[in-house]
């Protein structure tokens, strides 16, 4: 679990100035087929690295076969996706109780700062409470200081797990 | 973990401050909340002004107001003009710091230095807002249900 916390990038900060054109409304639903090279893009725009094959396999087990704790979600507005988010309800791992996890959201660069991110993560979460869930988590580099801002003001609170890790040596 | 004294004043200032950031508040007002002596509060306060965290208001109804942004303003940018979250090179040494021991229990302190760092630098003044109405509105209810 956590390992798309690489991909959290969504910059908080203050709200874009309105201009004097309405913004088209933004979108949260389910991802569909024709989402997926958007979605490719933007991870790769924000992380440097094009995954092809990770998100196609990602939209076959979430996106086609979305169980009630299964979700992958993209934000959409005036036909473009701007966002999405990935999270699953695991039940006992790491000898939790079942708990909503968010492993992947990103926005796109150019489309920050007006709420996109808040509203993906409202969505997710309003899926884990329909799942039964109490309680959200997700895990992300200490070094990604804008996107720790960004769940922080989300509420969210360092939880009473600590990941560890270990090099292993060839 | 525990803050310098003018590290405390500073976040309580600029919390108060942006709570309200409309708001002329008076560094008495302040002092007497926290119950520290305004001379002090004063050093604090000029360090924040020159900071551009506030900016002082003379004239009657004058005091100081906020200036920064709640949503970009860290626990870490506040703390870091009055202390060092972390030690510094010379802060660190200590006797036996060079034996394997010495390493070994750096390596642990580090650890814990570099998820301090990460938590001052992920909490925006906005945040800690939150934080508060949230506490605030618990202790309300609590206080209602009993």
């Amino acid at each position: 679990m956590g390992t798309k916390a690489a991909a959290n990038s969504v910059a908080p900060g203050r709200p874009r100035r309105p201009s004097s054109a309405a913004p088209p409304a933004i979108e949260v639903r389910p991802v569909r087929r024709g989402d997926v090279d958007a979605v490719i893009d933007i991870d790769a725009r924000v992380t440097g690295i094009e995954k092809r094959d990770y998100w196609r396999g990602l939209y076959r087990r979430y996106g086609e076969d979305p169980s009630a704790g299964r979700q992958f979600l993209v934000a959409e507005a005036g036909g473009e996706v701007l966002g999405f988010v990935i999270g699953e309800v695991r039940d006992w791992e790491f000898g939790s109780p079942p708990c909503g996890w968010v492993f992947g959201i990103d926005v796109r660069p150019d489309a920050r700062q007006a709420g996109v991110g808040s509203k993906l993560l409202a969505a997710i979460v309003d899926g884990f409470r329909r799942a039964g869930v109490g309680k959200v988590r997700t895990i992300l580099s200490r070094e990604k200081s804008l996107v720790l801002s960004f769940f922080r003001s989300q509420g969210m609170m360092a939880g009473p797990f600590i990941p560890l890790e270990v090099d292993l040596d060839g | 973990m525990k803050l310098q004294k003018n590290s405390r004043l500073a976040l309580y200032s600029v919390l108060e401050f942006a709570a309200d950031p409309g708001r002329h508040i008076a560094a008495s007002e302040i002092a007497e909340k926290y119950g520290v002596s305004p001379h002090h509060l004063a050093k604090v306060l000029s360090e924040l002004a020159r900071a551009g965290v506030v900016e002082s208001v003379r004239g009657v109804g004058g005091g100081y107001r906020f200036t920064g942004n709640a949503r970009r303003l860290t626990l870490h940018d506040v703390i870091r003009r009055f202390e060092e979250i972390s030690p510094t090179e010379a802060e660190r040494r200590e006797p036996g710091e060079r034996t394997v021991a010495g390493h070994a229990i750096a390596t642990v302190l580090s650890e814990i230095d570099e998820i301090a760092q990460a938590t001052f630098r992920s909490i925006t003044i906005a945040t800690m807002l939150r934080i508060m109405a949230r506490q605030a509105g618990g202790a309300a209810a609590d206080k209602a249900r009993r």
